[in-house]
């Protein structure tokens, strides 16, 4: 710890967004990076507490106190390595992580937590800049294959870690880039393409081979993947969205966020996309659905020039604040304003869809009703009740259901593999990640279920220990 | 019978007799004409019973530890009663005599006797006879009756005065002939050992209670297990008229254990001592190495007979008294082999002469000395004198008489003589020798004695001829500095062979280059011990470094360094009873830490013929090779036959001549690992120990490993001459290369090892060792973990007493680690492992205290949810995983259980809680006062921790709520400990130790003494303050009995309690706390958390409680001392089941410290010691403070909850009631199920013994000690004194007064401010005026209103903890000395003195005025450390002063009457400044030498006061540059603020 009154001497400051009028006009990434000197002064808050919570809270166990004390004295290259040590790709991370370990920062108890995810981020970035991170292939190889499908973040770590220790790694994705929901469901306006591209470029010169546009199970098949590679890891996510099927559901203009945002993705990179166009200029949009999905299709939407944006969500309004039910250090549920927000939209909570309405097909409104929870049920959770009288419309003519995903798509591949599956449809594996099927891991959503880009990192990274020790037999 | 032959006191579960301590008092009469008188007799035995309060009673009032005295042979008696016995003795001098302690079994004493005869046969002397010894076995104790051997004299008659027999039987044909005293003498002494030996070796079930008391031809002596009074009464000869001696030497034991050990008492046969060898071990070992080399003409052949020098079994005193016997009948006269034994600091006194300081050096070439506080009194029976060790931690006072007579004793007033009839009252200094010939008629003073050994011979040419300094030589070819690894070497492989991890750096090695510090830390130690721990672990974290604690006194090695010495002089040793010039032809290494151009100058020296070989400590470590399976048994070979080679070939190199040998592990690679350094340095130490030729060669460790204080102190203590770590100063330098240090290479390096030459010392120093020559090898160390081959083949001698790891584990945690370095290509492989000990890391070693169980233990307590709770002491009592504590691998037994409503209360179990000693001070107000709410509330005890507590905290609020600490902790520093704070507590805490850093002082840096912890510490807002290492008034076990009388006194009311830390041994001081009537001991484990602490001392320092409980437990039953004391327990406790083990393993109470922070809002930010704490727990920080959070239903929510889940366990083990589990450790047994790899041979047999005892002897608390205080005189003074107590009316009276009168004045004080309050009485309300000479602790609290006059002589502790009273001391008006030239009372006096005046006429001791807080005095000179760590108070010192003046003083002025302007000179300048005085400082000094004067009658302050122009230019004012600064800084804001107001 560089500064031990660091944090008395410096109030938290966060990134500077662009201003709104400015950056709703583009995509380019709504954030100002910080210098170099602003963030040593916010690492210099940074406690280095004896028992730091925010390393126990990173699900890469990021080691935050000591990267933290690099920056603050100005180590930027022994910083970057410390982080390169944990996490695969940090600069995805520094821009959308939700940050678990700043709400379980010591510092967060009584003042405002340090801006872990931006100092990740800055050390990242700097260390593009100064040319710390180059490729650094390995310099022998084991000669064991092995086959990453799924090149989402969890597919990526994996692949990154293989090929470290040595392993031909080949990865495989059915669209036609690489990144999975990083390039087709995160904004450019959060993070930026080139940012995947960087990264990309860096593994492909490290000797991952990539295979776009093949889609494992249909164009490729299983058992050739299994004669061809000693393994393979399966990262394909949990692509099943859930849906919302009231009635309605057929009109036109009611679109899963992930069809929308990865449309929308493709024509902010001039990427060919083959389905009709979905586009929210001049509409009025609802996103169904308050979480940061919901949030992403805001931000398009604006940008688009939607005449309005609205997104309801049917649980209540979180607490600005912590509150008894989530103590520190957990992750709590609170009431996040994004940039997107801050860009123009209406939000609503307690509401309930009953119904779609429309004309000629098309949707035009959704009929609602507002809900409470004051009751529990008898495992004490807050039943749903619907408030009498309460029940108005909503004008819409895009609506996007952004409410989530069930589990991973069972139909090709996994249905071909015969892999075993948990009670909630996620592909079921060992300790060691491995599925039901000898030589075949997975890791990832696919694995774990719909999660946060950093657990996707960790199990990704933890499926090619899993892979090394059965490749390696030790 | 004998107990001890029937085994009762033999070694069992985890007590073991090594480790019992003994101290006494001790003193001589003796008539310096050299006059035989009975009255010299009389006046010995007086001056023993005298002693008696110094000594101790067991659990049998009437067996005292052991008394005796030692007396010219009395031959007119003798011829008298050995006519009785039909012996006819010849004229005096021509035969020896002695006492010799005989089996009671008639065929076994009749054996004894054969033998005894066989040998003086052989040696060519004549059996005159034996003599049934007359004793009267009434008058001593039940203990002492049933272990009564019998006892006869034996006389042996001297045949070169008997011509015929001289050559009738010849004996060894080189045997020098018997033709003077000295030489029949040595005959005597050839006899004994050799009786002694055969007695030993034969089959007799009774041996051990052969013993011979003395034999000798010129002195005698009395003794046995007997009380003082007893001596005359048992041995009836000491009654007879006819018994005379011109001198008698007498001794009081008071030992910690109560076994019954007659042969044990003292004298022995030359001396008699007082206090404790702490270097014992090494000692004992390097005079068996030295046994090899053992010649002397004197002896010639017969040297043989004698070995082993020190007779194995003995108390360190007896072994002390083998060493000097040997010696001093070899030939070198007494004063020379005092001298050699015990030398006084010369090695930074540039006031010795140099011929005085040639001697010691040359000596210190081959004898380390005997280092330990120790009053030695010692005879040859012509000659008597005394001697103090360096550190002068004992007290001697004398008095010389018009008459010829000395007496000299541990204090004052022992015997009565008329104060007319004094000539001299002295002291003796520390490192001098106080000496008087009988022959000659005279004393020979310090000076003239050490003069005439030193001139003896010319040991400062001899020197200057031979011993070569490593500074002096000149670096060869090669050597180049290297600093650097050699090429090819891969930096960060090799740190990871080796162990490093980021936090060695990042916490250890980086801070000690950069600063030249030991790095600090806080919240103590939540880690597995070595054995568990997943990760492989360096050898050296298997072992615990031990320290004194009441037994003996820790020193203080940065304020006290004048007594401390690294110097090392390394080479081939010769013949120690010879002095020849080659004996000091060695290397001279002020640095034992060698830098690597130093090393190099050993490998290629070749000058003076010195040779160097270096033997590599490498190993193959490629088990897979030729196909061998890899197995444990295979690697393990390996490793122990590389081990087997090293010791070969070191053994080789002396023969081949070499003068020193590097072990070296230099070229390691990824075939090639080295042997753990400890293992290597300790094996061929053994080895060469136990082949005589240890101190034939230098040792030096080459090696790679050690970078910690703890590794050095650990491979200096197992052996090592001199370490050169390579890898750190390598890695120092390529930090700089990578600009991460920025600093210059050698002061980065110079800075590393400054840290860790100063961490050594404080490693010495905790042991109350001052030399590293003589800590070399000392082994001060318990191994945890270690199992007994691994101990037997490196580490000879070390307990270790749960078993544990063997060479298999070692091996593989070896080749582990080396493995490590060579596997694996991930990026994460870029950087060293995380380590996470000192931090909490996912993938670092385990901590309880993790983020998962703060939090719910955290959530548990807000939220008052019992099942959270459940949650929490889950994740703590099941630690199968990774287990972490001794306790979580012990399960409960199946037992009956019962119905949880049959359980005692709640309420009940609350009163057996206490939290932890944490100062307002170390944590905030508010954390301080949450936590004595709560316990209040509930029913239990907060302590105040060291640093006083605010007198507003004694009134409880209206609402009745109080904020009042029950507990009042009494530390060595005294802050805050006035009489009205200690009437105000349920229980006074004597904290000895503590558990994370035991044996150290500690320091509150200036910049966190805020106004009001000045205030509570009564104290200078800003200044500094330092908490010596030892309690000044306790330096050994029968000081600590007088401090615990004097705090009864003062509040008779509350129980005292003492506080240990766990340590192997810590049961038999316990067992002496007993016997010094402490009401509660409590047991602190050695993870105890703290504000701040060496975190090497957090890590290495203090056993576990577990262990430490056990053995005070198992200890205190057997010596039937278990009925007496309550015992607590605490240390790292967090949930009900640890409670319930600790009662199970013996504890009544138990302490909480760490988990009540938590639930306040602690999260283990580790930042104590940075004021830094962001939870406003530990910090003093205004604004920090404001965030505390803590809430006082909270900290009851958590007791609730450990009580209920205690409560839960005592049902499930069908207990009603707590009293009923204490002890039972038949209810526990381990739980090997989930025993770790490592710790598969893990052996918990000892911690769950159980003594098998009579029904009648208690196993918990019974009885309430009797603490004698009913009689004491202050009853007296209270009844006189009751018209000021009731009516505030002024009182004065007359009364005598003697040294069995301690503590006078502390119950009347504590009246006082019962009454009273903190403001006590008007100045002089109460006056008592004493004659005579007063016990210890005169003047102790004395509070405001209390004036003490007293005319005669006081002895030590006067003034101790003195709040607002008055003390006047001068001589009785009839003696004729001068006032000014003699002492008029003893040492450490006004300590943690609050406020008052005294005034002295004439000189004080050693520590006059330590830790004074306020007390404004005068007197007329001290010995040395005066006013050490004194912060506040005004001193006026008309005379000189000792050594050391100031040391540590950052407060308060002193006033030195320079007249011979060598007072700078005895300065410890390092916090003070010497000024001319001011105008105000004038007025100070005039005021106090006329209040002098007016009350004393002080000559010398008439002088001065006369001429006060002119004297008063000779006083220098002693200024702390601190105080000045901040005095300074008072004064200015003071001024602007007048501005303003204006």
């Amino acid at each position: 710890m560089g500064d031990v009154r660091g944090f008395l001497k410096h109030k938290r400051e966060t990134m500077q967004y662009r201003p709104v009028c400015e950056r709703v006009s583009d995509y380019a990434e709504v954030f100002n990076l910080k210098s170099d000197e602003k963030a040593r002064e916010q690492a210099a808050r940074c406690m280095d507490c004896g028992t730091p919570f925010c390393h126990s809270s990173c699900p890469v166990a990021n080691i935050i106190p000591e990267w933290n004390d690099f920056v603050y004295k100005g180590v930027w290259e022994k910083a970057f390595a410390m982080l390169d040590a944990t996490n695969n790709l940090p600069e995805i991370t520094g821009r959308v992580c939700p940050a678990p370990c700043e709400y379980s920062c010591v510092l967060g108890i009584n003042d405002d937590p340090v801006t872990i995810r931006e100092n990740e981020l800055s050390i990242i970035e700097n260390a593009f800049k100064h040319g710390y991170i180059k490729p650094n292939p390995p310099k022998t190889r084991t000669g064991k294959k092995v086959a990453v499908i799924g090149s989402g973040p969890a597919g990526l770590s994996c692949a990154a870690q293989l090929n470290k220790l040595s392993h031909n790694v080949v990865v495989f994705e059915r669209d036609q880039k690489i990144g999975g929901l990083m390039r087709y469901g995160i904004p450019d306006f959060k993070l930026h393409k080139s940012v995947l591209d960087r990264r990309i470029d860096i593994w492909k010169k490290e000797g991952i081979e990539f295979k776009t546009g093949v889609n494992v199970g249909v164009d490729y098949s299983y058992d050739k993947l299994l004669k061809e590679f000693d393994a393979a890891c399966l990262t394909g996510g949990s692509r099943k969205p859930r849906d919302l099927t009231i009635p309605g559901r057929d009109l036109k203009g009611i679109h899963f966020a992930m069809e929308y945002l990865s449309q929308s993705n493709k024509k902010v990179s001039s990427e060919k996309f083959d389905e009709p166009s979905i586009t929210a200029k001049g509409k009025k949009v609802l996103v169904i659905g308050g979480g940061d999905t919901g949030a992403d299709c805001v931000g398009t939407a604006n940008r688009q020039g939607a005449s309005c944006v609205v997104q309801i969500e049917v649980l209540p309004q979180p607490p600005s604040c912590r509150d008894e039910s989530c103590p520190w250090p957990s992750y709590p549920m609170l009431l996040k304003t994004t940039s997107s927000h801050e860009e123009g939209a209406t939000r609503k909570w307690s509401v309930l869809t009953k119904n779609f309405v429309g004309y000629d097909g098309r949707v035009r409104k959704v009929a609602c009703v507002e809900v409470e929870f004051s009751q529990k049920d008898a495992n004490g959770r807050p039943m749903m009740k619907e408030v009498s009288g309460s029940e108005f419309e909503i004008e819409a003519d895009l609506i996007l259901l952004a409410i989530g995903f069930l589990h991973p798509e069972h139909e090709g591949l996994l249905e071909q593999l015969k892999v075993k599956f948990d009670p909630r449809g996620n592909v079921k594996t060992d300790n060691n990640y491995m599925t039901s099927v000898k030589n075949v891991f997975s890791a990832g959503d696919m694995h774990r279920g719909q999660s946060l880009v950093v657990w996707a990192i960790s199990e990704g990274r933890a499926a090619a220990v899993g892979i090394d020790r059965f490749l390696m037999d030790y | 019978m004998f107990l001890i032959s029937n085994g009762v006191s033999n070694k069992q579960g985890l007590y073991d007799p090594q480790f019992e301590h003994d101290s006494c008092g001790v003193g001589f009469v003796v008539d310096v004409k050299g006059k035989k008188s009975n009255n010299i007799v009389s006046a010995g035995l007086e001056v023993l019973e005298r002693l008696t309060h110094r000594g101790a009673v067991g659990a049998d009032p009437k067996t005292g530890d052991g008394a005796g005295i030692l007396i010219q042979i009395p031959h007119e008696f003798f011829k008298k009663v050995a006519k009785e016995s039909k012996i006819s003795l010849p004229n005096q001098g021509e035969y020896g005599t002695g006492l010799v302690f005989l089996p009671q079994d008639e065929l076994e004493r009749k054996f004894c006797k054969d033998e005894f005869e066989k040998f003086i046969k052989q040696e060519g002397q004549t059996l005159l006879g034996w003599r049934s010894v007359p004793v009267d076995s009434s008058v001593i104790g039940e203990t002492a009756r049933e272990t009564e051997p019998v006892i006869e004299q034996v006389f042996i008659g001297n045949c070169c005065h008997r011509g015929d027999a001289i050559n009738r039987v010849p004996t060894v044909t080189n045997a020098p002939t018997v033709n003077d005293d000295m030489a029949f003498e040595r005959k005597l002494y050839l006899i004994r050992r050799q009786v002694e030996n055969a007695i030993k070796s034969s089959s007799i079930k009774q041996k051990s209670c052969f013993y011979v008391t003395n034999l000798s031809c010129r002195t005698f002596s009395y003794k046995g297990l007997l009380m003082p009074y007893q001596v005359k009464a048992f041995f009836l000869d000491l009654q007879d008229k006819d018994v005379k001696s011109c001198l008698a030497l007498v001794h009081s034991r008071y030992s910690t254990n109560t076994f019954p050990t007659w042969d044990l008492s003292q004298p022995f046969r030359f001396l008699a001592h007082n206090g404790e060898i702490n270097t014992l071990r090494g000692n004992v070992n390097w005079m068996k190495a030295k046994e090899g080399l053992l010649q002397s003409e004197l002896f010639g052949d017969d040297i043989e007979k004698i070995k082993s020098i020190i007779v194995p079994g003995g108390s360190d005193s007896a072994m002390l008294d083998n060493v000097l016997e040997m010696i001093s009948l070899s030939g070198k006269s007494l004063p020379h082999t005092l001298m050699m034994l015990i030398p006084p600091a010369w090695e930074h006194n540039d006031l010795m002469d140099q011929k005085v300081r040639d001697f010691y050096e040359y000596h210190a070439c081959f004898m380390e000395p005997w280092d330990g506080p120790a009053a030695i009194a010692v005879t040859d029976g012509t000659r008597i004198g005394a001697l103090l060790d360096r550190n002068g931690l004992r007290p001697a006072r004398y008095i010389i008489t018009k008459k010829g007579f000395v007496v000299m004793a541990s204090e004052m007033g022992v015997l009565d003589i008329d104060p007319s009839d004094i000539e001299v009252s002295g002291r003796l200094e520390p490192g001098k020798i106080f000496f008087i010939d009988t022959e000659e008629g005279r004393i020979i003073d310090d000076n003239e004695i050490k003069n005439t050994v030193a001139g003896s011979k010319p040991y400062g040419k001899w020197l200057k001829d031979n011993l070569a300094d490593i500074d002096g030589l000149s670096p060869n070819e090669g050597g180049i500095a290297q600093s650097r690894l050699h090429s090819g070497d891969n930096i960060l492989s090799t740190l990871k062979a080796f162990g490093y991890t980021r936090e060695d750096f990042k916490v250890i090695i980086n801070s000690m280059a950069e600063t030249g510090k030991e790095p600090i830390g806080s919240m103590g130690n939540d880690t597995p011990l070595a054995l568990l721990s997943q990760k492989p672990q360096l050898l050296y974290n298997y072992f615990k470094q031990l320290f004194a604690q009441v037994t003996n006194p820790p020193i203080d090695p940065i304020r006290e360094e004048i007594v401390m010495s690294l110097q090392t002089y390394i080479g081939s040793q010769k013949n120690m009873l010879s002095e020849t010039e080659s004996h000091c032809h060695k290397l001279k290494v002020k640095h034992p830490i060698l830098k690597d151009e130093d090393l190099n100058k050993i490998k290629n020296i070749n000058e003076n013929g010195f040779k160097t070989k270096t033997i590599s400590t490498l190993f193959k470590v490629s088990p897979d090779e030729g196909g061998i399976p890899q197995s444990r048994l295979h690697l393990t070979d390996g490793f122990t036959q590389a081990i087997d080679k090293i010791c070969h070939d070191a053994e080789f190199a002396i023969d081949e001549g070499f003068s020193f040998i590097i072990l070296s592990d230099r070229g390691f690679n990824k075939e090639k690992a080295a042997l753990p350094a400890l293992v290597a340095i300790g094996a061929v130490h053994q080895h060469l120990v136990s082949k005589f030729k240890r101190t034939q060669i230098g040792v030096i460790l080459e090696s790679a490993e050690p970078r910690e204080v703890h590794h050095f102190g650990l491979l200096f203590g197992y052996g090592a001459d001199c370490i050169n770590p390579y890898l750190v100063y390598a890695s120092i330098v390529d930090l700089i290369d990578k600009k991460e240090i920025k600093l210059d290479k050698d002061k980065a390096i110079f800075n590393y090892i400054d840290a860790v030459e100063h961490g050594i010392l404080k490693i010495l120093s905790k042991m109350g060792i001052s030399t590293l020559n003589s800590y070399r090898g000392a082994q001060i160390f318990e191994a945890l973990g270690i199992a007994d081959d691994v101990i037997e083949k490196c580490f000879t001698g070390t307990t270790s007493r749960i078993g544990g790891a063997g060479f298999d584990i070692i091996a593989k945690e070896t080749i582990l680690r080396h493995k490590s370095a060579f596997e694996g290509e991930l990026s994460t492989s870029l950087f060293l492992a995380t380590g996470g000990v000192y931090q909490w890391k996912k993938d670092g070693e385990t901590h309880l205290w993790n983020p998962q169980s703060i939090s719910t233990l955290q959530h548990a307590t807000r939220t008052g949810d019992y099942n959270k709770y459940k949650e929490f002491a889950g994740l703590i009592n099941d630690q199968s995983k990774s287990p972490v504590t001794l306790r979580s691998l012990l399960k409960f037994k199946d037992a009956k259980t019962i119905s949880i409503d049959a359980v005692e209360s709640e309420k009940l179990i609350y009163k057996r809680l206490a939290t932890g000693a944490m100062s307002f001070g170390s944590i905030s107000r508010a954390a301080h006062e949450t936590l004595a709410f709560a316990m209040n509330k509930l029913g239990g005890r907060s302590n105040t921790g060291e640093g006083g507590e605010d007198p507003s905290r004694f009134t409880p609020l209206p609402n009745g709520d109080s904020a009042r600490s029950a507990i009042k902790q009494v530390a060595s520093g005294r802050f805050g400990v006035t009489t009205n704070y200690l009437i105000n507590a349920d229980e006074i805490q004597i904290k000895i130790a503590q558990g994370a850093k035991p044996g150290e002082g500690g320091q509150l840096p200036g910049h966190k003494v805020s106004a009001i912890i000045a205030k509570t510490r009564y104290t200078t807002l800003g200044v500094t303050l330092i908490s010596p290492p030892p309690h000044h008034d306790i330096y050994s076990i029968e000081d600590l009995a007088q401090l615990i009388y004097d705090l009864k006194n003062t509040n008779p009311q509350a129980r005292i309690s003492v506080k240990l830390v766990s340590e192997i041994g810590v049961g038999t001081v316990a067992a002496g706390v007993a016997k010094g009537h402490a009401d509660m001991i409590l047991i602190s484990g050695g993870d105890g958390g703290t504000g701040a602490s060496p975190i090497s001392s957090i890590k290495h320092a203090g056993a576990y409680w577990e262990l430490g409980i056990s053995e005070t437990h198992q200890t205190l039953v057997l010596n039937n001392l278990r009925g007496r004391v309550r015992l607590q327990t605490d240390g790292q406790m967090r949930t009900g089941r640890d409670i319930a083990i600790a009662a199970l393993l013996g504890a009544e109470e138990y302490g909480f410290c760490t988990a009540a922070l938590i639930v306040m809002g602690c999260v283990m930010l580790r930042h104590c010691h940075l004021n830094n704490c962001s939870l406003g727990v530990a910090t003093q920080d205004e604004l920090l403070s404001q965030r505390f959070m803590g809430r006082v239903d909270e900290v009851i929510n958590y007791f609730g909850f450990v009580v209920r889940e205690l409560r839960g366990i005592m049902a499930e083990l069908g207990f009603r009631t707590m009293d009923e589990m204490i002890g039972r450790t038949e209810f526990l047994e381990l739980n090997s199920s989930i025993l770790p790899w490592k710790a598969k041979d893990i052996d918990f047999s000892k911690i769950l013994y159980k003594p098998k005892m009579p029904a009648s002897v208690a196993t918990r608390c019974v009885i309430v000690q009797d603490h004698n205080i009913d009689k004491v005189l202050d009853r007296e003074l209270i009844k006189l004194a009751k018209p000021a107590l009731e009516k505030s009316q002024v009182v004065k009276e007359e009364l005598e007064i003697k040294n069995v009168n301690r503590t006078t004045g502390a119950m009347l004080s504590g009246e006082v401010c019962k009454r009273y309050g903190e403001s006590g009485l008007p100045t002089d309300t109460i006056n008592f005026k004493f004659k005579g000479v007063s016990g210890q602790s005169f003047g102790a609290f004395l509070a405001r209103g209390v004036t003490f006059e007293l005319s005669g002589l006081a002895n030590d502790y006067v003034g101790k903890g003195m709040s607002g009273g008055k003390i006047i001391i001068y001589p009785d008006p009839k003696v004729t000395y001068k006032a000014e030239n003699n002492i008029m009372m003893g040492n450490t006096t006004f300590y943690g003195a609050i406020a008052g005046e005294a005034y002295i006429r004439g000189v004080a001791g050693e520590r006059f005025c330590i830790r004074n807080s306020g007390v404004n005095a005068v007197v007329e000179g001290v010995g040395d450390h005066g006013c050490e760590y004194m912060t506040g108070g005004h001193v006026v010192i008309l005379g000189k002063t000792g050594r050391n003046f100031g040391a540590g003083m950052s407060g308060g002025v002193a006033y030195v009457y320079d007249e011979d302007k060598t007072f700078n000179k005895m300065c410890n300048m390092e916090m003070i400044e010497l000024e001319e005085l001011s105008k105000e400082d004038l007025t100070v000094i005039r005021d106090m030498l006329h209040n002098h004067f007016r009350y004393t009658k002080s000559s010398v302050a008439k002088r001065i006061v006369d001429d006060f122009g002119a004297e008063s230019k000779k006083f220098l004012k002693v200024m702390p540059k601190e105080y000045k600064r901040i005095l300074k800084q008072m004064e200015e804001p003071k001024k602007t603020g007048e501005v303003s107001d204006g």
